[in-house]
């Protein structure tokens, strides 16, 4: 039951092959005997509650295409009355009074939460090592990270603990764990999924999506996940599109684009291999090939790690320890309670991200680092821009590397250069995926879709005609 | 050593012991925040009423729990637009909101969302009387959007400081006076105008004791004729027009006292103690403190097109400064007069009502703003809660105008209708108050005067005309007060002569 | 552009984070590193560019006035460290 995508299921459920409660157990206990560490909360008896009024609704007719599908949801959504940490000790404590506006959406499909992915703390990594709740492994080889900071997502998805999760990605959050661990991800065009009830890292670059087996999986959870929220301003009022309806369309004609940038040093040859290969795949499937330039890409590093860290180093003053959350033992004083409970609340990395960002905020350096970053951000649209108007789609690697190794990068800055290709995307605001597309060294190899504001239709249908005509997305790690 | 007669002493000049004087000129620079009084918070759904138990109107976007975000209110927007078109100001068709960052246990997200480099209001003026029959115009550099903290509460617990998040997200509009102040009466007069704006245009309650209306005075002192600025210090707390007047002449006074002792002002915050009438240095919770202000990420730019401005102008009010202009054109009243009649709404309201009915604009202008407002002070009421309407108290004065009784008969007709015995016709009749106005009978009644009196009669025709008000005084007593003082003063004095 | 670590201690402070003597010196080094990154940035020509704070190009949405929110003090209150008569609790603060 585990291999099936959430489209088999659905039918499956449909035709009473089988129930969402035994669905949801069989998936519960793969869970209890995973050493992958994807979950930080396992929410079994309220799954088989969510189970079993599923199943009613089923028996009645009342069901929608997505009623009784679990899921593994990325423990940055606040769940009503379920624990949301966030990947923090800062949060450890907290158990969300309120709903975030997606984990009421999934509720209302009559989805079943199986519970809480592990990730990054509060969405800072590229490995998901840096989580309170200890490092999440790769399906494919436990040795090596899957990929974060939606790491737990992902790795529940690939070793088939749940049929999809959710995600966010902030700078290739989504993308890049599932490129590392061979299943489909989408972040969705910013303003399409609504931020209200995710716990911000940075406010103008975060969008949540779905990581699955298949496009035609995200196609359906799209729809359920995306559509306009009146509590959040920065969430666009534009209808949304039956994502599964277009997805047979052919793409004869589709002009794909490939940076030059992309393919540079840097870059692994076998990632390359791989990610050409894909290519070629969609050249025989009629679409044509040119080559584009986005010649401002290698700024997008040091203009992300500017405009997050600025962005969060705001966004985490919350966490003070007053209202909610963790607080320090016996503080003396005002002082010592915020400098402690945030001390210890917070881990190394964020910490970092939280200085960087004060500091590039204060006084005397705004100029220099926020305003000088927001505008380099500016012309990273600007190549966008002009690329799309010579190509439909964007395509090249996820990252420069397939998986790593647990443990291998000793600072930060290591880890934030194999961002590369992930970041421009979210600093302009378009959609990507990453898709299987093959291997190297027996790990897996992600290629990415870059589209126009909007245009998730369009990966969608690029993203399903490739995995019609290649098995990379069906294969799975041993054991599973 | 010159000796200043205190009487004639000029705002400023101090004799120090040195045997010297030096000229000091006061620099004042006015920061009011102004409650919006709209139904629902700056960001959030939750309600703004006051007094409400605590924390009870703290909503999950109020408290800064993680993932909530803010979204606009329009009411917010319309109201700080009203403002910016009653002082004549720059609206800024595009706004844009700032994160302005610092710690505190009443500000929950660790950051008070305003605006900064671009505010909704930009450049206005207004002009105040400065008591002496003169007008100032007092600069306003701009007023912007910004949402409240909530409170910190010291004296709940001996140990701990309370928060109570209620008034947290609450509308404030900031609004920033340029340093045009020259003394406390003038801050004083700027603050009031402001005060009695807001409330005209209907934006704000001016309830300064439960906070919609704070003033926080920004003063220096420089020695008279220099052209920089003197260092400043930023007072705080200040919750009535008086308590302004003291902290500023206080802190002028500790100023000029450092200055002339050759020290030097510190930059600072300093709060005013009502009790002990004193300043004092605010113990720095904003020490060195960086707000590292920058547009929020949460908020796009505020957008006003051309169809909302026009929206906003067309629903304006008559702003005070238009209908005083037209009661002294129209109504053909004093300056002065117009301009007490427009300093609050409500007064303003309720003259006009009064117009509308038939009642004379002049008789109308000395009534309110003679008897009304005594006897509304005396019972500490106000004008909005007076028991008698403008309708009822126009067909008083109208009684008045009619010659149906006198001035004087009129305050006790005005008492009765107080006391809601009916209204002036229905006083005047039951208790029989018409003024006599019969000549003939005046006449009669002033001839037994006259021939009773004999010997006042001798020492008024020998010169003492003070005698008049006896005579006066005796009609009317003969007459119960009834008979008309016009017919008696001209009978009196053809009899008398 | 290179942190000292004063300043390191500084900026921890703003952001109330606390940086002791024994860590600082790595903090500082750290955060030197990243920083290294952005020394590029400055070489950038934006002449004549306007930043870019959001991806979208649109303007801020208003909401009708109206009170749409009730009263959950209780649930608030329950997930707080330190609660007291309806209020949060801190330490005492003087100000």
């Amino acid at each position: 039951m585990h291999k099936l995508t959430v489209a088999e299921l659905s039918k499956g459920l449909k035709n009473k092959e089988f129930s969402s409660v035994e669905l949801t157990e069989h998936f519960l206990n793969r869970i209890k005997v995973s050493d992958l560490n994807a979950f930080i909360t396992v929410t079994d008896d309220l799954a088989l509650v969510q189970a079993q009024a599923a199943d009613a609704k089923i028996a009645n007719g009342n069901a929608g295409i997505l009623t009784g599908i679990p899921y593994a949801h990325k423990d940055i959504f606040c769940t009503k009355g379920v624990k949301t940490s966030a990947g923090s000790k800062i949060l450890d404590p907290f158990i969300s009074p309120y709903d975030a506006t997606v984990s009421h959406k999934l509720n209302s499909a009559d989805m079943i939460m199986l519970g809480k992915a592990n990730m990054d703390e509060l969405a800072m990594g590229s490995s998901n090592e840096k989580s309170f709740y200890g490092p999440v492994k790769n399906p494919w080889n436990k040795n090596k990270v899957p990929g974060g900071s939606s790491g737990g997502s992902a790795a529940a998805v690939a070793g088939r603990l749940s049929p999809f999760a959710t995600g966010t990605d902030t700078g290739g959050s989504i993308r890049q764990p599932a490129s590392l661990c061979g299943i489909t991800g989408i972040k969705p065009t910013y303003g399409r999924v609504s931020r209200y009830g995710m716990i911000a890292y940075a406010s103008s670059l975060d969008q949540g999506g779905p990581l699955t087996q298949t496009a035609q999986d995200a196609a359906l959870v799209m729809n359920v996940m995306a559509g306009f929220d009146e509590k959040d301003s920065t969430s666009v009022d534009r209808a949304v599109p039956d994502y599964t309806q277009n997805l047979g369309n052919s793409i004869e004609g589709l002009k794909i684009g490939l940076p030059k940038e992309f393919f540079s040093e840097g870059l692994d040859s076998g990632v390359a291999e791989v990610v050409m290969a894909a290519v070629k795949e969609f050249e025989a499937m009629g679409a044509s090939v040119q080559e584009i330039s986005l010649p401002n890409s290698a700024h997008a590093i040091p203009t992300y790690y500017i405009v997050a860290p600025c962005e969060c180093s705001s966004n985490l003053s919350r966490l003070d320890g007053v209202r909610y959350g963790y607080r320090c033992e016996n503080p003396k004083d005002l002082e010592d309670l915020y400098l402690r409970s945030r001390s210890e609340g917070f881990g190394a990395e964020v910490k970092r991200r939280i200085m960087i960002g004060t500091y590039a905020l204060s006084a005397g350096y705004y100029d220099a680092y926020y305003l000088k970053a927001q505008k380099v951000r500016h012309l990273i649209s600007e190549d966008f821009k002009k690329a799309f108007q010579s190509v439909d789609v964007i395509m090249g690697p996820v990252s420069p590397t397939t998986a790593f190794d647990l443990g291998a990068f000793k600072d930060s800055v290591s880890m934030y250069l194999a961002d590369i290709y992930t970041l421009s995307l979210n600093l302009a605001g378009l959609p990507g995926m990453s898709i299987p597309a093959g291997f190297s060294n027996n790990m897996p190899v992600g290629l990415q879709l870059i589209g126009n504001y909007w245009s998730e239709e369009m990966l969608l249908n690029a993203a399903h005609q490739f995995q019609g005509e290649t098995d990379w997305h069906s294969r799975l790690p041993e054991g599973v | 050593m010159q000796r200043i007669n205190s009487k004639v002493r000029p705002i400023g000049i101090r004799d120090c012991q040195k045997g010297c004087s030096m000229v000091w000129e006061t620099v004042i620079g006015l920061e009011i925040h102004s409650q919006l009084k709209t139904k629902s918070k700056i960001f959030s759904g939750a309600s703004t009423a006051f007094g409400a138990t605590p924390n009870s109107q703290a909503c999950a976007v109020d408290l800064g729990l993680p993932g909530v975000l803010p979204v606009l209110n329009k009411e917010v927007v319309k109201m700080a637009v009203t403002f910016g078109l009653a002082i004549d100001a720059k609206i800024n068709k595009r706004s844009i909101f700032a994160r302005k960052n610092y710690f505190y246990p009443d500000l929950p997200k660790g950051y008070q969302i305003s605006q900064f480099e671009l505010p909704i209001v930009g450049e206005g003026e207004i002009e105040i009387s400065t008591g002496d029959g003169k007008v100032k115009k007092v600069g306003i550099t701009r007023a912007h959007l910004e949402e409240d903290a909530g409170k910190s509460i010291h004296d709940l617990y001996d140990d701990y400081t309370a928060v109570d998040l209620n008034r947290a997200g609450t509308p404030l509009l900031e609004i920033v006076s340029d340093p045009d102040m020259s003394s406390a009466k003038e801050a004083v007069a700027y603050a009031k105008k402001i005060h009695a704006l807001v409330q005209y245009i209907g934006i704000c309650d001016g309830n300064m004791q439960e906070g919609s209306f704070r003033c926080d005075a920004n003063v220096s002192i420089r020695k008279q004729g220099a052209e920089k600025l003197g260092t400043r210090a930023e007072l705080k707390n200040i919750n009535s027009f008086k308590f302004l007047e003291k902290a500023i002449n206080l802190e002028v006074e500790r100023q000029q006292d450092i200055l002339e002792e050759g020290g030097s002002v510190v930059q600072e915050t300093r709060l005013y103690d009502a009790v002990k009438n004193e300043t004092r240095s605010m113990r720095s919770k904003e020490e060195a403190n960086d707000y590292r202000y920058f547009p929020d990420p949460d908020l796009l730019p505020v957008d006003i097109d051309d169809e909302l401005l026009e929206q906003i102008r067309s629903n304006l009010p008559e702003l005070p400064t238009e209908k005083k202009q037209r009661f002294v054109s129209e109504l053909g009243l004093s300056d002065y007069d117009a301009e007490v009649l427009t300093s609050q709404k409500a007064v303003a309201d309720y003259f006009e009502a009064m117009l509308d009915v038939g009642a004379d604009s002049k008789l109308s202008a000395n009534w309110v703003m003679g008897e009304l407002s005594a006897v509304l002070k005396k019972n500490q009421t106000d004008i909005e809660n007076c028991p008698v309407s403008a309708q009822a108290f126009a067909e008083l004065v109208m009684r008045i105008a009619d010659d149906t009784i006198s001035g004087k008969i009129a305050k006790d007709v005005f008492k009765a209708m107080w006391q809601g015995e009916g209204s002036a016709d229905e006083i005047i009749n039951s208790k029989g108050l018409k003024q006599m106005t019969d000549s003939g009978a005046i006449e009669g009644i002033i001839e037994k005067i006259i021939a009773n009196n004999s010997a006042q009669v001798e020492q008024y025709k020998g010169g003492n005309t003070k005698l008049l008000g006896f005579f006066v005084g005796q009609v009317m007593k003969a007459t119960q007060g009834k008979a008309n003082p016009k017919q008696v003063n001209q009978l009196l004095n053809e009899k008398l002569s | 552009m290179s942190l000292s670590e004063q300043q390191v201690k500084e900026i921890a402070y703003l952001a109330r984070l606390s940086v002791d003597d024994g860590e600082v010196e790595q903090t500082t080094a750290e955060l030197n590193n990243i920083l290294d990154l952005m020394a590029d940035l400055a070489k950038i020509d934006t002449q004549g560019v306007s930043p870019m704070s959001h991806p979208l190009n649109m303007s801020q949405r208003l909401r009708e006035d109206e009170v749409s929110e009730i009263d959950q003090s209780q649930e608030f209150l329950a997930i707080a460290p330190q609660t007291g008569k309806n209020h949060f609790l801190v330490p005492t603060v003087i100000e």
